[in-house]
């Protein structure tokens, strides 16, 4: 592949690969056994993070998949190997999970810690499904740290009713509900993280 | 539940104005059966057409080139109702965003590469090797992460319950692949070449052949699902999810190169793709600009 240098001596971007939708037919391949238990359920400090995938009619999605990615509890960024595999006691802070038929999901992980002294914890996510040409980044904030989440940098770029999309709600038993709306009333913020000048999603 | 393809189509029908050309009454439709619901090729291919000029229009008027699929692309009809209508909000990303979760041979094991060896006997079809690099944007080989391909069989039927093509199951290929790049970003799987098959787009849709290829990068913001297509397939022209990509030379990195120098004597033929992911944002460090990263035994 050629690679040219700009007078920036920056390294003039490669064309990406183009995205393709994930398609209706993953199921047998990219679930995994604990795929969604990123700890067990119901050990020490487990919470669960639950909700529902809609489309723009408002009904449940029965074939989109979901990825996790977060920070310890502790705030800390894992770096272990073993999300595929796991072995019961590394916390690798990646999960997935294919949605139910009524479009519903649960993960059981921890509640990340901030990852600087006064950020907000948030969990990365990643969405998929049939009729989604590209995924769908976003994140759902733990909703306890107001003034943290006030100072958030992307939360205060929004305007207040879409900024609600992003944080979760916490629920009696200690876990986190969330649901996510990709088209119409409520549609959650997706995120695009390209560069200001170069080429969306 | 009912059949949830025909609940989409029902949905998409009763949403999109612009799709029918029929005027949409006000009493519910029912699940009539699929093909007397299903418009034509004909009218699918006119608006691919429409889309297509449209973009060449404005590529010629100056605007940027479309690098990506459209999320919003009507003629791919499921998206109607699942793609966003607001724009994607701009953000940068943060710690944990510039970071990727760490895959290594703890999670795969050498043999999940060759699928044509997951049963006691040979796969039915074309044995082929599918190799390539993983890239970044800035030309850095992606070292030690985690690939995963699913794909039909050589029939054109994958093993999912939801699959009702009325082509053989293949009892010896299941059609799912793993494994972890080397050092310079190089993935490697021996396979046997899918076929193409008939869904429910449109009356008489069919995809062109594809191995669905899920990747990591090293950072989450690369994350990226996307298919490989076989060189000279008829069916492109006559795709919406591949012409859901409206630049030419963006679709064109969808497919693979046939490659004679490596395709085996008596064995197998070669295919050759590479993937660019994303640029990175991290600063990075010695260690991972040398793919040090990803694994914990190597």
């Amino acid at each position: 592949m050629i690679m040219n240098r700009s007078a920036m001596n920056k390294p003039t971007q490669l064309a990406p690969t183009p995205a393709q939708t994930v398609g209706p037919f993953f199921g047998y391949a990219l679930p995994y056994a604990k795929d969604r238990e990123l700890l067990a359920p119901g050990s020490p400090g487990s919470v669960r993070l639950q909700g529902t995938v809609y489309d723009g009619a408002g009904h449940p999605i029965p074939d989109a998949i979901l990825e996790i990615w977060q920070a310890d509890a502790d705030g800390n960024v894992p770096h272990h190997t073993g999300s595929l595999v796991r072995d019961g006691y590394t916390f690798t802070g990646f999960g997935r999970t294919a949605v139910g038929n009524t479009g519903t999901f649960t993960f059981t992980t921890v509640n990340p810690g901030p990852t600087e002294a006064g950020a907000a914890p948030f969990i990365a996510v990643a969405v998929f499904a049939r009729g989604l040409m590209n995924r769908l980044f976003t994140r759902v904030y733990l909703p306890e740290d107001e003034a943290a989440l006030a100072r958030d940098r992307l939360l205060s770029s929004l305007d207040p009713d879409r900024r609600r999309s992003l944080i979760a709600r916490r629920d009696p038993d200690g876990g986190l509900s969330w649901d996510i709306r990709l088209q119409g009333e409520g549609e959650t913020v997706f995120l695009d993280f390209s560069d200001a000048e170069g080429p969306s999603t | 539940m009912p059949e949830e393809i025909n609940l989409e189509i029902f949905n998409a029908d009763t949403i999109t104005e612009d799709l029918a050309n029929e005027t949409t009454e006000a009493a519910p439709k029912t699940y009539a059966p699929l093909d007397a619901a299903a418009e034509s090729q004909a009218e699918l291919s006119a608006e691919m057409k429409a889309i297509g000029e449209a973009y060449a229009r404005a590529l010629k008027g100056g605007a940027p080139a479309e690098i990506q699929p459209r999320l919003d692309y009507a003629p791919y009809r499921s998206s109607v109702l699942r793609h966003p209508t607001k724009s994607l909000h701009h953000a940068d990303p943060e710690t944990i965003e510039l970071y990727s979760p760490a895959f290594g041979h703890m999670d795969v094991h050498a043999l999940e590469s060759d699928l044509t060896i997951a049963h006691n006997g040979e796969p039915l079809g074309e044995r082929i090797v599918v190799s390539g690099r993983v890239l970044d944007g800035d030309g850095r080989p992606v070292a030690g992460q985690l690939v995963e391909i699913w794909q039909a069989n050589s029939a054109g039927r994958y093993i999912h319950k939801r699959d009702q093509h009325p082509a053989p199951i293949d009892p010896n290929f299941t059609g799912v692949g793993r494994c972890i790049t080397g050092p310079d970003g190089t993935y490697r799987f021996t396979t046997i070449k899918p076929g193409a098959y008939p869904w429910k787009n449109h009356l008489n849709a069919w995809r062109p052949a594809h191995i669905h290829f899920s990747l990591f990068g090293s950072e989450f913001t690369q994350r990226i699902i996307t298919q490989m297509y076989f060189p000279g397939d008829q069916l492109f022209p006559l795709d919406p999810i591949y012409q859901s990509i409206v630049d030419q030379d963006a679709r064109d990195r969808l497919v693979a190169t046939y490659n004679h120098e490596q395709t085996k004597p008596e064995w197998a033929m070669a295919y050759n793709w590479d993937i660019v992911l994303t640029g990175s944002k991290r600063t990075w460090t010695e260690n991972e600009a040398l793919g040090a990263e990803g694994d914990d035994h190597e």
